[in-house]
């Protein structure tokens, strides 16, 4: 459609000047013809260009005369545009006007130097986070602490709005997993311990690692998927909006007004999550290991009684509290180093979840050489 | 130039409704953009104005009415003629709308990817160029939108609607957010590029000293329809309480006013 140009080039004989006519439509879709058309011309002398037969120009086109000026001039020839329509004109002066004059970028520095300065960046922005997630803590605590001395100031409806989003909407999701894992413990067990006959272990092996480690720590596993997320955005959010400044600016707390409730809410409800997986688990086991096993219901109750310490459900359950302040605080602190954009919130709320379920695992793993060292 | 001009619009609009749920916008909207004019479309908020931008621009898809850009009708136009026609216009968006993952050169690259043929060499230079002619320096191409301020992201998107050349382009309240000396900028550049590459602008507003810088005619929308449409002066004769207010208002008399001969020195 009209992409048509021609490329007529007169060379003078007597070495006096170049004739390069143009003919046909001189725009963007035409522009890379010409331009490599030109590469094989060689321009020696003073050249005119003729565009009097050129029935459009676009700044494309006029971008490649006023290069093919600004290389010409470089090397001190001359060049003459002749016959242009006024509009051409037109074009021709606010493209000669623009044309940029590239600049090199500054390098960044390259090689040891760089490494070493990025790894220590690093180093030091890690340690920055850390000790900033600490102060978040400490933050919590004492706004908790005045709480405690001025109940007045806590946010009972946020609170329980939170508790109900955090704690009673997680419940199914919750229950189903922990009745999936028992279901999936008794099964593998069974197949396991029915080698050695040693079927009625199954029940220890699921009472142990429900109620020792797996219900919990899937359960804050989900939690900090679930609330971490949902902590960031939230806060995030509002900080974008500059929510939060405006709440200073009118002597609200944002640690009083959104990190208690969330972080308290949290506090409260996990362990109450956990207890709820630990019964699913056992209950989906006991099923799965009646199904499978035959051993019925009431068998399994009585070597569940006789066979578990009560301990093994203190251990799981002392966790709670502490993968709660985890998670929350976490959240809560991305939520505050969102910036003014959307990439920001969306990159610090997969931030939240990330950190925080691996800090859960961190903590579930120190917990764990630490009940082995009391013998617990 | 206004006199042969006047008699080609390039945008027609005819009958236009648009509504939301029971709440009509428009109503019975009839609008022309003549080639080569610069159009401001005033109103109250609430009125419209980005509704009838969005809904020429296709965008929108309106309840009853006709729309015509440059000869195409926009409503029942086909893939092909919707392709053609997306080259022939440009739109820029109120913060600019650039790709954030993309730098500002490969944002205005974006549209150019289309034409068939086009060197990838060129095509950086012809983003360079854009950048240039909308009065970024050369390095903010290499700079990502979220690390440039307002108005210069505004600029950006002003180059990314020129890439192709277009003959109309649609901008929604350019000079919103820029501060007094940013936004008189603004204004020149438009007035500059209108007149230097014949462009047909389409200018949603709220900015007084704009309409009264670069606008050849105004659109006022109120009560569901374009009310009046003609120049500044026309706009000033005009007996409806709206128009009255906005255009005798102290705003509007400190922009008609005031010494702002160096910003209209463009017009004849």
């Amino acid at each position: 459609m009209g992409q048509d140009i021609q490329v007529e080039f007169d060379r003078a004989a007597d070495g006096t000047g170049d004739v390069l006519r143009l003919v046909g439509r001189l725009t963007v879709n035409t522009v890379t013809e010409v331009h490599a058309k030109l590469q094989g011309i060689e321009l020696h002398h003073p050249l005119v260009v003729d565009v009097g037969e050129v029935s459009r120009m676009d700044t494309a086109g006029a971008w490649l005369l006023s290069d093919l000026e600004a290389r010409l001039a470089a090397t001190g020839r001359t060049i003459e545009v002749r016959n242009t329509s006024p509009e051409s004109t037109l074009v021709l002066d606010s493209v000669r006007r623009a044309m940029p004059k590239k600049e090199e970028p500054v390098p960044g520095p390259r090689g040891f130097f760089a490494l070493l300065e990025a790894t220590g960046q690093a180093v030091v922005a890690g340690t920055g986070f850390l000790l900033e997630l600490t102060g978040y803590l400490g933050l919590f605590f004492a706004r908790l602490g005045r709480v405690m001395r001025h109940p007045t100031e806590l946010r009972l409806t946020a609170l329980v709005a939170h508790a109900e989003d955090v704690g009673f909407r997680a419940v199914p999701i919750v229950a189903l997993m922990a009745f999936l894992i028992g279901v999936v413990l008794a099964f593998q067990g069974s197949a396991q311990l029915r080698q050695f006959g040693a079927e009625v272990f199954v029940v220890d092996l699921i009472a142990i690692s429900v109620l020792r480690e797996l219900g919990i720590l899937l359960t804050a596993i989900i939690v900090a998927g679930r609330t971490a997320s949902a902590f960031t955005a939230a806060i995030g959010s509002m900080k974008m909006r500059e929510e939060i400044d405006a709440m200073r600016t009118l002597g609200l707390d944002p640690a009083t007004v959104l990190f208690l409730p969330r972080i308290l809410a949290l506090l409260l409800m996990l362990p109450i999550l956990g207890l709820i997986a630990n019964i699913m688990g056992l209950f989906g086991g006991a099923l799965m290991a009646w199904i499978d096993l035959g051993i019925s219901p009431s068998m399994f109750r009585a070597r569940l009684i006789e066979g578990t310490d009560a301990a093994h459900v203190f251990v799981g359950l002392v966790k709670a509290p502490v993968f709660a302040l985890i998670i929350g605080v976490v959240g809560c602190h991305a939520g505050m180093q969102v910036k003014g954009n959307a990439e920001s919130l969306g990159r610090m709320t997969s931030n939240a979840v990330v950190t925080a379920i691996f800090a859960v695992i961190v903590a579930d793993a120190l917990f764990s050489i630490f009940f082995a060292q009391v013998g617990l | 130039m206004n006199q042969n001009a006047q008699a080609e619009p390039v945008i027609r609009v005819r009958g236009l409704k648009n509504q939301f749920g029971s709440h009509v916008v428009h109503q019975d909207l009839d609008l022309d953009v003549y080639r080569g004019e610069i159009l401001g479309v005033v109103g109250g908020s609430g009125t419209g104005k980005s509704v009838l931008l969005r809904s020429i621009t296709g965008l929108q898809q309106p309840a009853a009415g006709s729309i015509e850009v440059l000869g195409v009708d926009v409503l029942s136009r086909d893939e092909a003629a919707r392709e053609t026609l997306d080259d022939r216009w440009g739109v820029m968006f109120q913060d600019g709308a650039l790709f954030s993952s993309l730098t500002v050169r490969e944002n205005v690259e974006i549209p150019m990817r289309s034409i068939p043929g086009l060197s990838p060499t060129i095509r950086r230079d012809l983003a360079d160029l854009k950048i240039s002619m909308v009065g970024l320096p050369y390095l903010a191409g290499d700079k990502y939108p979220a690390e440039l301020s307002g108005g210069m992201r505004k600029r950006a998107g002003l180059a990314r609607a020129l890439a192709l050349d277009p003959e109309i382009v649609f901008l929604d309240e350019p000079t919103a957010g820029l501060d007094p000396i940013g936004a008189a900028a603004f204004d020149t550049l438009i007035g500059n590029l209108s007149r230097s590459l014949g462009l047909t602008v389409f200018l949603v507003t709220h900015d007084l000293d704009t309409l009264h810088a670069i606008c050849d005619r105004i659109s006022v929308l109120a009560e569901r329809k374009v009310l009046v449409a003609g120049s500044l002066e026309d706009m000033l004769k005009v007996d409806h309480p709206w128009v009255r207010e906005y255009f005798h208002g102290p705003r509007a008399r400190a922009a008609f006013d005031g010494p702002t001969s160096d910003t209209a020195s463009g017009e004849e």
